[in-house]
């Protein structure tokens, strides 16, 4: 103790301090605040629609309504099919957890059944977009990325960037990164044409193409940083920042002590 | 004497004979140096100049400046089979293909960013210190124009590599020179060579990239580089220095050592963040087709500022005449820079109108000592910032869960209030440590060692501090406003009575600062 407290007027010793507590707080909070991960449901149960309706009713209805038919906060499910289910309840937009601006990707509250149920429910509404099949989303064998990057600069590029980071749209609204995304749902998004997004049907981008569209984001996921750290694939305002932060401050610290007098 | 020396001594006298060398090289290494680590900014600007150079050299060897359409077929697979210009194809093989070329473009990028960066910290440091002062008005001109040249020639090396964000950088570019009333169509059409985005504007802006600018620049970095020679570099205050000395290393062996080695520092800061970050993926980009665009699509960060204001201004346009004059474009990219550069340029003459002063000055002043040219600098950051946030107003949005048009309408209503605010704030600051230094000179130091008196009472015990410093905090001159009389001698109305008044608002504005420690007050001091 007595080593430590000789310490304790030393020049580093406060934001040393600093940082411990900081550490402290920072993992308490994230240990204390972490959620308990729930257990998956794995016995199998076939999708029903009648199934469906039951998680509706307790799960939706509040908003969307008693017969989705839609409310003042929510709108009307009749029509927008099963792949609109799938992918807002799949990513875990719907349910919502806030009333905010625009639902926000989260970890899914149902599990695959449950929103296959949920889908078939809808479905059954009224006809629309269905799931795609799993043997139409084979897009390691069916897409060109070359012309996938075309296609995502044409069309998706001006919402959600060059490299697929996201962007902002009005009024607090964005387009999410689409990192991380899986395929299926890339697909579904755009058939559906989730919050913000526009539809981009079948006659607009071919099924064909949209498997390339899908190989092309799948590519610039995995593509390894070339050039080095890349700050965000966000442009360069981090490399401003960079600039500043680190050259002109490296360099300053260096002639600061170039021109530090001996002692 | 060795025989090396009489070698040495011998090839001295042949050029001396023939060039009478011997006079100037022994007056030039006895020149001497102050010693301050602000001094060395413009230093940093030289050797990232240097480095510009040597790197945008390699990069010529390989870049085919031509808007000719060629079918993509290198080492990328996600671009491959796609139409691009030979220019943005011979920049993916830069990056993929010549050995070393990604290495050196990023550290052609970095460098030209540090460049900007260091002229930025530069010119603050010669602007805060009041190096700019008689007789160094014209090197403070020659700065500015070092500064705008920085920018076009930073926009024109962004504008090269004809990816999807050069070509949106070149979009704006276009639609700015379109603004121009009347003339700015003539002037797009003549050097896009037609309609946008033209087929010549690639090679006209590589000739004037690596010619015409790197031409100017070196004319100007020299005759720059020769007027800190010949009028002597500025020193701050300290015992010993004076308006008639310069107190500091001479050129040989210590300055030219420090600087020799201060170089490689900065090639050497400059080449690694180039091997360990990435600057502009162009690869990602894409190439560039007018109908296409990036969300966050942003300048390189010394234009931000100026896209920022851009963002910022709300749809104003006035049709007269047949005639289409956008006030939005128009206004926050040509006018409010023209502004800037023209008062930034005119400043030195500005201030000796404002004090009246129009001595030589070689000591600097402490930015605290002059409080309503700090606080103006403090203002024009303040302004730029602002602008420059609005510049990333995009970006912040996503990255802080914040709306744009949130941001867009603190930047429209901060542009105006923050600065002024940052003005006031700075002048009080720097008032304030002026009384501070007041208080340091006549009460000493605080020790943090507590006395207790005979009777109970607890004093703490200042030390005076050392006479260096006294020195220094005596060293500034008081500022006094200027006393301009409204009639002459026979009370007559002098001419110009407007610009009188102007003038010794000003002046008064420019001269509250708190009242130096007299000598009396010294001695007083003294006796107790």
């Amino acid at each position: 103790m007595k080593q430590l407290s000789r310490y304790r007027r030393h020049k580093a010793a406060g934001p040393l301090l600093l940082i411990c507590a900081l550490l402290t707080i920072g993992t308490t909070f994230s240990v204390a605040s972490a959620t308990v991960k729930q257990s998956q449901t794995t016995f199998a149960r076939s999708a029903s629609i009648e199934e469906g309706k039951q998680i509706f009713l307790k799960g939706c209805s509040s908003c969307h309504g008693l017969n989705a038919e839609g409310g003042a906060i929510a709108p009307s499910l009749i029509g927008v099919g099963a792949a609109s289910v799938d992918f807002q309840v799949g990513t875990g937009r719907m349910p919502m957890a806030d009333m905010s601006t625009q639902a926000v990707r989260k970890a899914p509250v149902y599990n695959e059944d449950e929103t296959a149920a949920l889908a078939s429910y809808v479905a059954s509404l009224a006809p629309g977009p269905a799931i795609p099949e799993e043997s139409a989303l084979n897009y390691e064998r069916d897409g060109n990325s070359a012309q996938g990057g075309e296609l995502f600069r044409n069309n998706c590029a001006m919402c959600h960037n060059f490299a697929g980071q996201g962007g902002a749209l009005t009024q607090g609204k964005y387009a999410p990164t689409l990192m991380g995304v899986e395929p299926k749902h890339i697909y579904e998004a755009m058939i559906t044409g989730p919050q913000s997004m526009p539809v981009f049907s079948d006659k607009t981008i071919t099924p064909a193409e949209k498997l390339a569209l899908i190989k092309w984001i799948k590519a610039a996921e995995a593509e390894p940083n070339l050039g080095g750290a890349t700050m965000g694939r966000i442009g360069p305002v981090t490399e401003g920042l960079l600039v500043w932060v680190l050259g002109i401050g490296l360099l300053i610290g260096i002639a600061v002590w170039l021109t530090t007098r001996a002692r | 004497m060795t025989s090396v020396e009489k070698r040495i001594g011998t090839a001295a006298n042949f050029v001396d004979e023939r060039l009478g060398a011997a006079g100037w090289v022994k007056k030039s290494l006895n020149k001497v140096f102050p010693d301050h680590w602000s001094f060395m900014l413009g230093e940093v600007c030289m050797y990232s100049f240097i480095i510009l150079l040597l790197s945008g050299t390699f990069l010529t060897f390989w870049f085919d400046p031509s808007q000719r359409d060629v079918i993509y077929n290198g080492a990328y697979e996600p671009l491959k089979g796609l139409k691009m210009s030979a220019a943005y194809a011979s920049t993916l093989d830069i990056s993929f293909e010549v050995r070393g070329g990604l290495l050196m473009r990023q550290i052609h990028h970095w460098a030209a960013n540090i460049f900007m960066a260091a002229i930025v910290a530069h010119l603050l440091r010669v602007f805060f210190t009041g190096a700019f002062r008689k007789p160094r008005e014209f090197n403070w001109i020659l700065g500015i124009l070092l500064l705008t040249l920085g920018l076009v020639e930073g926009l024109f090396g962004y504008s090269l590599p004809d990816d999807l964000l050069s070509g949106t950088g070149l979009r704006i570019t276009s639609a700015i020179i379109q603004a121009v009333p009347v003339v700015g169509t003539y002037i797009t059409f003549f050097l896009f060579g037609g309609a946008f985005p033209g087929v010549g504007f690639i090679p006209r802006i590589f000739t004037l990239h690596i010619l015409i600018i790197p031409g100017i620049f070196l004319a100007v970095i020299t005759i720059h580089v020769m007027l800190v020679w010949y009028q002597k570099h500025t020193q701050f205050p300290g015992v010993g220095r004076t308006e008639t000395n310069v107190v500091g290393h001479p050129i040989l062996p210590v300055y030219m050592a420090k600087a020799g080695g201060f170089f490689f520092v900065v090639f050497g800061v400059t080449a690694f963040i180039s091997a360990v970050a990435s600057i502009n993926p162009i690869w990602l980009y894409g190439p560039y087709t007018p109908g296409q665009i990036s969300a966050g699509s942003q300048p390189d960060w010394y234009m931000g500022w100026l896209d920022g204001l851009v963002r910022m201004a709300p749809p104003l346009e006035t049709h007269a005449f047949g005639h289409t004059i956008s006030w939005n474009i128009l206004i926050p990219a040509i006018i409010v820079p023209g502004i800037i550069f023209t008062s930034m340029a005119l400043y030195p003459f500005i201030e000796s109108w404002i004090t009246g002063d129009k001595r030589e000055h070689h000591l600097l002043d402490r930015p605290r000592n002059v409080p309503n040219r700090t606080a103006l600098g403090v203002m024009s950051i303040t302004f730029v910032l602002v602008a420059l946030i609005n510049g990333g107003n995009d970006i912040l949005a996503t990255n802080f869960d914040l709306s744009i048009n949130q941001i867009m309408w603190f930047s429209r209503i901060g542009i105006f209030v923050l600065p002024p605010l940052a003005f006031i704030i700075t002048k009080r600051l720097c008032l304030s440590l002026q009384r501070a230094d007041r208080e340091l000179l006549l009460h000493g130091t605080e020790t943090g060692r507590l006395l207790r008196l005979p009777h109970g009472e607890f004093v703490e015990v200042h030390a005076p501090i050392s006479p260096e410093k006294a020195f220094i905090l005596q060293s500034h001159e008081q500022l006094v406003p200027l006393e301009i009389e409204d009639v002459d001698g026979r009370g007559v109305r002098r001419p110009g009575a407007l610009k009188n008044k102007l003038q010794r608002r000003l002046s008064k504005a420019h001269a509250v600062s708190v009242p130096k420690v007299s000598e009396q007050e010294l001695k007083e001091i003294e006796h107790h």
